[in-house]
């Protein structure tokens, strides 16, 4: 390729740009990949991929932090629940500061929360544990039941919603949920409490686009650097590399 | 009323690695090929974008749509079977260009000793050694005889590895050009990671012998004979799960597929889901689909039916249209849905080491280094009561972080709160798994038929996988794990969990590996099995079934250059029906 590092930088390269730049190519049909012009030799003749341009840090406001799922009650004991399961301490922020509890609201308002790609035909029968989850009820609503669940355990232990209790009250009744001593509707507390558990991880993990991750805490905390493009460069390395991570957005 | 569509040479059911060999091999003849697909079409710019791990690893993007299609499973035959809701074991694929469009890339031949497998058995330590649950068959085929064609599928792909591989490696030949000398792979082998270094030095301490894992990851520029050029791998670490934005990860979408429809003699017809392959008297006149999408009914007629749909759809096309002999266990007679097997893939040995921390978030799906010391008969078995093996090996295909959050075996440590976050993070970069991947012997009581309850959504029955762990299978996993854990021990890893020692029931729910095999398999004999070496019906000569379905068992490496190698013969059996008809063996 003829183009060198600097006329990309300068560039501000995106994927965009490269879908129109470059291509695969086939006797002149142009497949279109993030390929040769992107691809460069450095000076020692290792070949390496040109840096995209950052476009973080001038943020305002986030309009994301807002509710399509829960009410504000349940919102709050979410919030509180997640933070238990990922609390702040001197690694980092923990689940509330991530937005780890929008991010659990989002995903419950869309396709997941419904359970769009399973196998919804009935009969619903019990099974074997071998046989994997066979309930019938959509996550979005074990979820809504569970934090129900967790409301009324606190109101009978000290008459108060779940997130108004001290820490160690809430810790004490999500390992109940967890040892699964709680009843719920058709479905254990334990697998409440794996839900929670799954959506916590991925709300602290997952790429911010989705609503958590704040500012890429989760990330940096666990010296994680997101989306690359290449590694081609450290792969050999036997020392630690630690390096600011990107998201998604930073491609865009 | 079905419409039905203009005549065609050949139908294609599936675009995935065999749809896709397939359709290239036979528009380049000059023959008219149609290949039906059930999921979207994909070309480089799905690709981009895509390092996204919620959205390709934890919610599936690219895998097939469960609420449309699944499979149904038990153990054993008195249970009901339930289907599988979520996912979990396997990821089959969907949509243009198959799994092989989200594949890692590993790429292992089969060794010679699975092709003869029952012969060589018998030959060396006698046909006792076989337990009588356990039809273990000779392929029709042998190592020698597919070697041209694995050898064409790595020159499409780019295969990379070492060249000196040592004696364990299934034998190569040095029949690929590269300035003007003869190599043993296309390309180079894949870098040398800190972690495979360690391994390669402990499994070699150990008097084992270690080589970089064979990869369709490119690991430099090629252009191969069809003259697509690519360019090569980025370690990028967003590879299984994944579609590759540099075209560097072999693939259907970058391989075969562009050289097919340069021809213009390629049609794909994306959101098309077969159903139904119309025949009388051993002839097979077209299918029947559904556009997903509309809803509305078609029937394409073709000379030559291919189903290249994956194990299960193979073998459920094949049962819903009445074609074939469906296998029944009690009597052990019949074929379609004998003789399914899987992988043995929980023994291994997670390592922990508190000095140490690696770049785990980097790297590649097809990135590792392999012992096959254990794998095939390359150790004596006479002291063991198992067959076969499997390899163990070091992968660094890129840690995630939603999907790794690892915490050594330390008594009483808890699974959330603080000094579980507290452990995570400090692990993270921190722990290597050696994994094993045991080969799957087939028994007589794991098989594919219909289920009598559970249907798709155009209310035909879904497949029902009756499927446990056997004697074979524990014994296998209990070696290999032990294994690992001498050579995680080599290592000097600080704290090791070794897993597989004990073997329970199959348990669908967790994720093992998307190498599911059998159902429709080669042979020589039309009373054992249900295709022949160029994987023709001998129950309808212009029907050829083509994928792992072909496989009388599973060997302990990844599938797919057996699946390719497979695909070239078929393709080349195809060719020779079309112009003399009849059976080919
Ligand atoms: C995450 C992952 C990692 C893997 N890694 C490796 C690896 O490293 N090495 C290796 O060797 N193998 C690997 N594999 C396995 C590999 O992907 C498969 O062996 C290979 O893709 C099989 O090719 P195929 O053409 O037989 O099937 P597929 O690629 O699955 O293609 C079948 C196609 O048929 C379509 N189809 C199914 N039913 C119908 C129907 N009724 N009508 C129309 N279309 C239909 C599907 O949508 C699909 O596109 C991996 C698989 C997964 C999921
Ligand atoms: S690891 Fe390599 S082959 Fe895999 S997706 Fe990234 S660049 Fe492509």
């Amino acid at each position: 390729m003829s183009e060198n590092k600097e006329t990309f930088t300068e560039k501000k390269s995106t994927r965009r740009n490269f879908l129109k730049n470059s291509g695969l190519t086939l006797g002149g049909i142009v497949l279109g990949g993030a390929v040769t012009s992107l691809v460069v030799k450095n000076n020692d003749g290792e070949t390496t991929v040109a840096d995209s341009h950052s476009s973080h840090g001038a943020e305002t406001s986030n309009f994301n932090r807002a509710l399509m799922f829960f009410n504000i009650e349940q919102f709050l004991t979410v919030e509180a629940a997640a933070e238990q399961i990922f609390p702040k301490d001197e690694n980092g922020p923990g689940a509330k500061e991530l937005l780890v509890g929008y991010y659990i609201d989002h995903q419950l308002a869309g396709g997941f929360g419904s359970n769009a790609k399973e196998f919804r035909q009935g009969p619903f029968l019990k099974g074997e544990p071998t046989q994997g989850n066979q309930s019938a009820i959509l996550n979005k609503d074990l979820f809504t039941m569970g934090v129900a669940a967790l409301d009324a355990e606190a109101f009978k232990l000290a008459e108060k919603k779940f997130y108004e209790l001290e820490e160690e009250k809430q810790i004490e009744l999500l390992q109940k949920f967890e040892a699964d001593e709680v009843a719920l509707n058709g479905a254990t507390s334990k697998q409440f409490f794996n839900l929670l558990k799954k959506l916590t991880i991925e709300g602290v993990y997952a790429d911010p686009l989705y609503g958590g991750n704040a500012n890429l805490e989760g990330w940096k905390m666990k010296r994680y650097p997101g989306s690359q493009m290449s590694y081609v460069n450290i792969i050999e390395k036997d020392e630690f590399v630690e390096m600011e991570p990107k998201s998604l957005s930073d491609h865009q | 009323m079905a419409e039905k569509l203009p005549k065609k040479d050949v139908v294609i059911v599936g675009v995935g690695w065999a749809g896709g060999i397939i359709a290239s091999e036979l528009t380049k003849k000059g023959y008219d090929v149609i290949g039906l697909e059930r999921g979207k079409d994909r070309d480089m710019a799905d690709y981009l974008h895509g390092h996204d791990e919620l959205r390709y690893s934890t919610r599936k993007e690219m895998m097939q749509d469960l609420s449309k299609d699944t499979v149904t499973f038990r153990n054993h035959t008195k249970m009901t079977a339930l289907p599988m809701r979520q996912y979990g074991a396997f990821y089959p694929g969907d949509g243009v260009g198959g799994a092989g469009a989200h594949w890692n890339g590993q790429t292992y031949r089969f060794g010679p000793y699975d092709f003869e497998i029952r012969s060589m058995t018998i030959e060396r330590y006698g046909e006792g050694k076989i337990p009588k649950d356990m039809p273990i068959q000779d392929w029709g085929i042998t190592y020698d005889e597919l070697q041209p064609y694995f050898e064409k599928f790595e020159a499409m792909a780019g295969i990379g590895g070492q060249e000196d591989e040592g004696p364990m490696a299934p034998p190569r030949r040095a029949v690929f050009d590269k300035n003007g000398e003869k190599k043993k792979y296309p390309v180079g082998p894949m870098k040398v990671s800190p972690m495979m270094k360690m391994f390669m030095d402990a499994t070699t301490e150990l008097g084992y012998h270690p080589y970089i894992v064979p990869t369709a990851n490119l690991t430099e520029p090629y252009t191969n004979e069809d003259g697509v050029s690519r360019a090569a791998c980025q370690y990028c670490a967003f590879c299984e799960h994944y579609g590759c934005e540099y075209g560097a990860k072999a693939d259907p979408v970058v391989t075969v597929l562009p050289v097919a429809k340069q021809t213009g003699k390629f049609t794909v017809r994306p959101h098309s889901t077969v159903i139904k392959v119309l025949h009388t008297d051993g002839k097979a006149s077209g299918v029947v689909f559904r556009d997903t999408i509309t809803g509305e009914e078609y029937i394409q007629e073709a000379d030559v039916v291919v189903l290249t749909s994956y194990v299960f759809n193979n073998v459920r096309l094949l049962l819903n249209s009445k074609l074939g002999k469906p296998y029944n266990p009690e009597t052990q007679t019949g074929v379609v849905g004998k003789n399914y097997c899987y992988q043995v893939q929980q023994s291994g040995a997670s390592l922990f080491f508190e000095d140490k921390e690696f770049n785990s978030y980097a790297g590649a799906g097809a990135l590792g280094a392999v012992i096959d010391d254990f794998n095939c008969d390359n150790f004596d078995h006479s002291d063991v009561d198992f067959l076969h093996g499997g390899a163990l090996r070091v992968m660094q295909t890129g840690k995630r972080p939603i999907a790794t959050n690892p915490v050594p075996p330390i008594e009483g440590l808890p699974g959330w709160g603080k000094e579980w976050k507290a452990a995570t993070l400090k692990w993270y970069h921190r722990n290597i798994s050696i994994g094993g991947q045991g080969a799957s012997l087939p028994n007589r009581y794991n098989y594919l038929d219909l289920d009598p309850t559970y249907t798709d959504e155009y209310g035909m029955p879904l497949i029902r996988m009756t499927f446990n762990y056997h004697d074979q299978d524990k014994k296998l996993s209990k070696y290999l794990a032990e294994k690992a854990e001498e050579i995680g021990k080599k290592m000097n890893a600080t704290y090791i969990k070794v897993n597989g020692l004990e073997l329970g029931d199959f348990n669908i729910a967790n994720y093992q590996s998307t190498h599911n095999t059998g159902g429709v398999i080669m042979g020589n004999d039309p009373e054992t099995s249900a295709v022949n070496s160029y994987l023709q019906m001998w129950d309808a000569d212009n029907v050829f079934v083509v994928g792992a379905s072909a496989f009388p068992h599973n060997s302990g490496y990844n599938p797919t250059a057996t699946v390719g190698a497979l695909a070239y013969r078929a393709a080349e059996g195809i060719e020779k029906f079309i112009k003399e008809g009849g059976s080919l063996v």
